[in-house]
C-alpha cells in the first residue's frame, strides 16, 4: 500500500513537471468560447503542443521509436499524462487516434503504407476518428449494417455511421463494416482504415444539447478502398473493435475536468441564507458524498498505474471508473447550478461564474453517460465479466445476420 | 506506487481468511445471535489472542508483533468478511490506540502487553445519549480522582476489563482510564440491532480513574483516536460488503424464476453492478486511508473520514440489496442475510454515524482548500 512514486518514478515526474512548466502553451489567450473542447483556436494550440511533445520525446512515450514514439514505459506515459492533466492541458483532438485506433492498427496491420500514417498522427499533424456506431447499432455494437463488398483488390463500402466524434475535422477514420451477412452477427465483420476525403464519403455534423457539433453522421456511398487498408483478418473485425473499446473505457475512466476544489471555490463565493453556501449543512453533506466518489476515481487510476508497472493490462473493473466519472460529473454540475440559485440559469460566459463552465458541462454531461459505452452497458460488463453473472438471453445469437429481426 | 497489499501481506490475509473460514463460519456467529446471554465468541477470541492478532500493530517493546497498520487493515478486512463476534475492534483499534497515543510509559507497560495477548479486553466509552457528541453533553464528571455518571451505549461494555472514558472536569474534558472490575462500576447489558456484538450501559459511582494524556484536550484526542479506528473499521466494512455481494451473486446464480437464473435479468445484474461500484469506491478510499495511517501522513483526517463515509455506505447498500436479491427467504431469521445487515449498521454507527463523518470530511476539505489558497496567495 503505497501512494508515492518509486525514486525513479519521482525523478521522472520531477523532470516532466519541469519540462511541462517550461514548455506549456498559454491557454489564457483563449476566450470563454474558444476554450470549448473542439474550437479551432484551441486546436491550433493543441497541435503546436503535440508537435513540441513529439520533438522532445513526450508524445506516445510507450510506443516504439520506429513509429515516432519514445520507446519508454507505460508507467512513464501514465505519469506524463497525470502531469499534463495537472497543468490543465487536456486536448481531445488526438485521443481517439492515439489511445484507441492506432494501437489497433499497429497490432493488426503490416502494410507499410498504412503504418506510415502513424508518425504524423503522433505529431498531431493528422487527426483520426472512429466510424463504428450506426443508427441501428449503438449499444448493440456488433449490429453493423454498413456493408463492404470485395471487388478485385478493392472493397466497396455502402452505409451510414453516426456519433463519430471529430469526424468533421478528421483526416482519417477507422471503420467497421459487414463483410459476410450470412454469418452470425459478431463473425462477419471486418475493420478498415480510410482517408476521410475518399470520394463518396460525406460528413454531416450533429448539433447536441450543449450546442456543440463535434459529433457527426458519416454517409458512405460506393466508397472504394484498397484491401491493403484492411485492419486484421477478413471477418475477424470484432476482435479489433473490442481492443479499441477497452482502451476507450480505460481512458475515459481516468477523470478529467472540474474538481471538488472548483465546487468549494464556487460555494465559498456564493451567498446562502446565512453566510456562504459553504456554510450550508446540506451542501456540506453532499460535498462529502461527491468527494468520496471523485477521490475514488483518482485513486483507481493509481490501480491502473500499479497494473501497468507490473506489465498487466487494466481489467473490466475499469468500467466502474467510467460509471463514476460520468455520473459524478452530472451530479456535480447539477449541484453547481442549484447552489447559484436563480443565477444558475445563466450560461452566458459574460455573466456566469467560470465563463459558464458549470452550465456547459451540465448540458454536456448526459453525453458522458452515453458515449464510450452507456451506463447500462458498463453495468452489464461489471455483472458479466467481473461478477460472473450470465449474459442476457440473445435471440440473435448463432443466427445469420441477414435473418435477424430489426425495426426501422 | 502500489495500490495493493504486498505479497507478504497477501499471504497473511489469505492465511487469515482460511483460518476464519474454518473457526468462524456464519453458524458460529448465529450462535451468539440465538443466545442473548452470550456476549461474544470466547473460543474465537482466545484463538485470536494465541495467534497474536491483537498485537499486530503494537510495538515489540510493549509485547506486540509490530507488523504495522497495513497488516492490521488486512486482518480487519478478513474479520469483517467473517462477521466475527469478538471485541477486537474495541480492544485493538480503539483502546490500544488510545493508550499508545495518549498513555504515559507506565500505562503503556501495564496495559499494552496484556492487550496484545488478548488476555485483557479494553473499550472506549464516550456516548451518553441520543444525538451528536458535544463537549457540553459530557456530564460524566471526574473530580478528586473519582468518576461519576454514566455512558450508553458502550460497545463491549459487558465484557471489557478496562475502558477509556470521556469525562468533564472543572476546566474541560479529558480521557480517563477506568478498571471496570471495581465496585464503583455497574454494568447493564443493552440490546442492540446487532446482538452478535456486545453493548452495555456503564454507571460510575465514585469509580477510581486515572487521566490518560492531556486532560484539557480529551475531545480532541478522542477525534484523533477515531480517525485511526475509522480506517480500520472501514476495512471490516469492506470485508463485510464483499461478503454480502458474493452471497447475493451466488444466490442469483442458483435461484431460477420464469425459467432462468435470476442473475440473468438486468434488474439484478445492474443492482449488483451498482453494489460493486460502491465497493470499489470504498476500497479505493480505504486503501488510501491504510497508506495514510501506516505512514502517519498529514492526509489522515481527510483520508479516514472519506474511508468511513464510503465504506459505511458500501456495506449498508450491499447488505440491504443482498436481502432484496434473496427475496422473501432473505427476510427470514433462518437466512444469513440479516447477520450482515445488522453488522453493517453496527459498524456504521459505532464511532459516529456517516452524517457526523460527512461533516468532518467537509470541514477537513474546506481547511485543505483554504490552506492551498493561502499558499497560492503567498507565492
Amino acid at each position: 500500500m503505497n501512494f508515492e512514486d518509486s525514486p525513479s518514478e519521482a525523478r521522472y515526474r520531477e523532470e516532466v513537471r519541469h519540462w511541462i512548466e517550461s514548455n506549456a502553451p498559454d491557454l489564457s489567450v483563449l476566450s470563454g468560447e474558444e476554450k470549448l473542447a473542439w474550437h479551432p483556436k484551441r486546436r491550433e494550440i493543441a497541435h503546436q503542443w503535440q508537435v513540441t511533445k513529439a520533438e522532445a520525446g513526450y508524445a506516445c512515450i510507450s510506443w516504439p521509436t520506429d513509429w515516432g514514439g519514445a520507446g519508454g514505459t507505460a508507467i512513464e506515459e501514465a505519469i506524463f499524462n497525470q502531469e499534463e492533466n495537472r497543468a490543465g492541458l487536456q486536448f481531445t483532438f488526438f485521443m481517439t487516434g492515439l489511445h484507441m485506433l492506432l494501437p489497433a492498427l499497429l497490432e493488426h496491420n503490416q502494410d507499410p503504407l498504412s503504418l506510415s500514417r502513424i508518425p504524423p498522427a503522433i505529431r498531431g499533424d493528422e487527426i483520426w476518428c472512429q466510424l463504428f456506431s450506426e443508427p441501428a447499432s449503438g449499444s448493440d455494437s456488433a449490429g453493423v449494417r454498413c456493408a463492404a463488398v470485395k471487388d478485385g483488390n478493392e472493397w466497396v463500402i455502402n452505409g451510414q455511421k453516426v456519433w463519430n466524434s471529430g469526424a468533421h475535422i478528421a483526416d482519417y477514420g477507422m471503420l467497421v463494416a459487414r463483410t459476410d451477412p450470412s454469418l452470425p452477427k459478431h463473425k462477419g465483420l471486418t475493420v478498415f482504415w480510410l482517408d476521410m476525403k475518399t470520394p463518396g464519403l460525406e460528413v454531416r455534423p450533429i448539433k447536441v444539447i450543449s450546442g456543440e457539433a463535434e459529433l457527426n453522421e458519416v454517409f458512405l456511398d460506393n466508397v472504394r478502398i484498397p484491401d491493403s487498408q484492411r485492419v486484421g483478418e477478413v471477418n475477424g473485425g470484432w476482435k479489433v473493435v473490442i481492443s479499441t473499446l477497452m482502451n476507450e473505457r480505460a481512458a475515459l475512466g481516468s477523470g478529467t475536468g472540474l474538481s471538488w476544489r472548483d465546487i468549494i471555490d464556487l460555494a465559498q463565493s456564493t451567498p446562502a441564507w446565512e453566510g456562504s453556501v459553504m456554510d450550508d449543512p446540506a451542501f456540506r453533506e453532499w460535498l462529502a458524498d461527491y468527494y468520496v466518489n471523485v477521490e475514488a476515481i483518482r485513486l483507481l487510476s493509481f490501480r491502473t498505474l500499479t497494473s501497468l508497472s507490473r506489465g498487466e493490462a487494466p481489467g473490466p473493473a475499469s468500467s466502474a471508473g467510467k460509471l463514476l466519472w460520468s455520473q459524478s460529473t452530472q451530479d456535480m454540475t447539477d449541484h453547481a447550478l442549484d447552489l447559484l440559485d436563480h443565477y444558475g440559469l445563466i450560461d452566458d460566459p459574460e455573466f456566469a461564474p467560470r465563463d459558464g463552465a458549470f452550465q456547459h458541462r451540465f448540458l454536456w454531461s448526459p453525453g458522458l453517460r452515453l458515449g464510450g459505452g452507456t451506463d447500462e452497458i458498463m453495468k452489464n460488463i461489471i455483472a458479466e465479466r467481473v461478477l460472473g453473472l450470465p449474459a442476457d438471453i440473445r435471440v440473435d445469437k448463432n443466427v445469420p445476420f441477414k435473418d435477424i429481426p430489426h425495426g426501422r | 506506487m502500489n495500490f495493493d497489499f504486498d505479497s507478504d501481506q497477501k499471504a497473511l490475509k489469505d492465511q487469515a481468511r482460511r483460518f476464519l473460514a474454518d473457526v468462524c463460519p456464519l453458524s458460529s456467529v448465529r450462535e451468539i445471535l440465538d443466545h442473548p446471554e452470550l456476549t461474544h465468541s470466547e473460543k474465537l477470541w482466545s484463538q485470536l489472542g494465541e495467534q497474536g492478532w491483537c498485537g499486530t500493530a503494537i510495538p515489540e517493546q510493549y509485547g506486540g508483533l509490530a507488523f504495522g497498520y497495513v497488516e492490521l487493515c488486512a486482518l480487519a478486512e478478513e474479520l469483517g468478511r467473517a462477521v466475527a463476534p469478538t471485541p477486537f475492534s474495541s480492544s485493538v483499534y480503539q483502546f490500544a490506540e488510545a493508550v499508545l497515543a495518549a498513555g504515559n510509559e507506565a500505562q503503556k507497560q501495564a496495559l499494552l502487553p496484556r492487550i496484545a495477548t488478548g488476555e485483557l479486553i479494553g473499550t472506549i466509552a464516550f456516548s451518553e445519549g441520543p444525538g451528536v457528541l458535544r463537549s457540553e453533553g459530557v456530564t460524566t464528571r471526574f473530580e478528586n480522582g473519582a468518576l461519576n455518571g454514566q455512558k450508553i451505549p458502550v460497545t463491549d461494555g459487558s465484557i471489557a476489563d478496562q475502558a477509556v472514558v470521556l469525562a468533564s472536569h472543572a476546566t474541560g474534558t479529558g480521557l480517563y482510564l477506568v478498571d471496570l472490575k471495581q465496585d464503583g462500576v455497574t454494568r447493564q447489558s443493552v440490546a442492540t440491532v446487532d446482538p452478535t456484538r456486545d453493548a452495555a450501559r456503564l454507571r460510575f459511582d465514585h469509580a477510581e480513574a486515572e487521566p490518560l494524556g492531556d486532560a484539557e484536550r480529551g475531545l480532541e484526542q478522542l477525534l484523533r483516536i477515531q480517525d485511526k479506528a475509522a480506517v480500520l473499521l472501514a476495512f471490516e466494512q469492506l470485508g463485510g460488503a464483499d461478503r454480502a455481494l458474493e452471497m447475493a451473486r451466488d444466490y442469483a446464480l442458483e435461484r431460477f424464476a420464469f425459467g432462468r437464473q435470476i442473475g440473468s435479468y438486468q434488474a439484478i445484474k445492474h443492482k449488483l453492478a451498482d453494489v460493486f461500484t460502491k465497493i470499489e469506491v470504498a476500497r479505493a478510499n480505504a486503501y488510501f486511508g491504510a497508506w495514510a495511517l501506516s505512514s502517519d501522513a498529514p492526509e489522515l483526517s481527510v483520508a479516514a473520514a472519506a474511508a468511513r463515509v464510503a465504506a459505511s455506505d458500501a456495506f449498508w447498500f450491499a447488505s440491504k440489496e443482498n436481502i432484496q436479491t434473496h427475496g422473501g427467504i432473505g427476510f427470514t431469521w433462518e437466512a444469513d442475510c440479516h447477520l450482515l445487515y445488522r453488522r453493517a449498521r453496527q459498524l456504521g454507527l459505532v464511532i459516529g454515524a456517516p452524517r457526523d463523518w460527512k461533516r468532518r470530511l467537509a470541514a477537513a476539505l474546506e481547511a485543505q482548500r483554504d490552506a492551498e489558497k493561502t499558499a497560492m496567495g503567498a507565492l
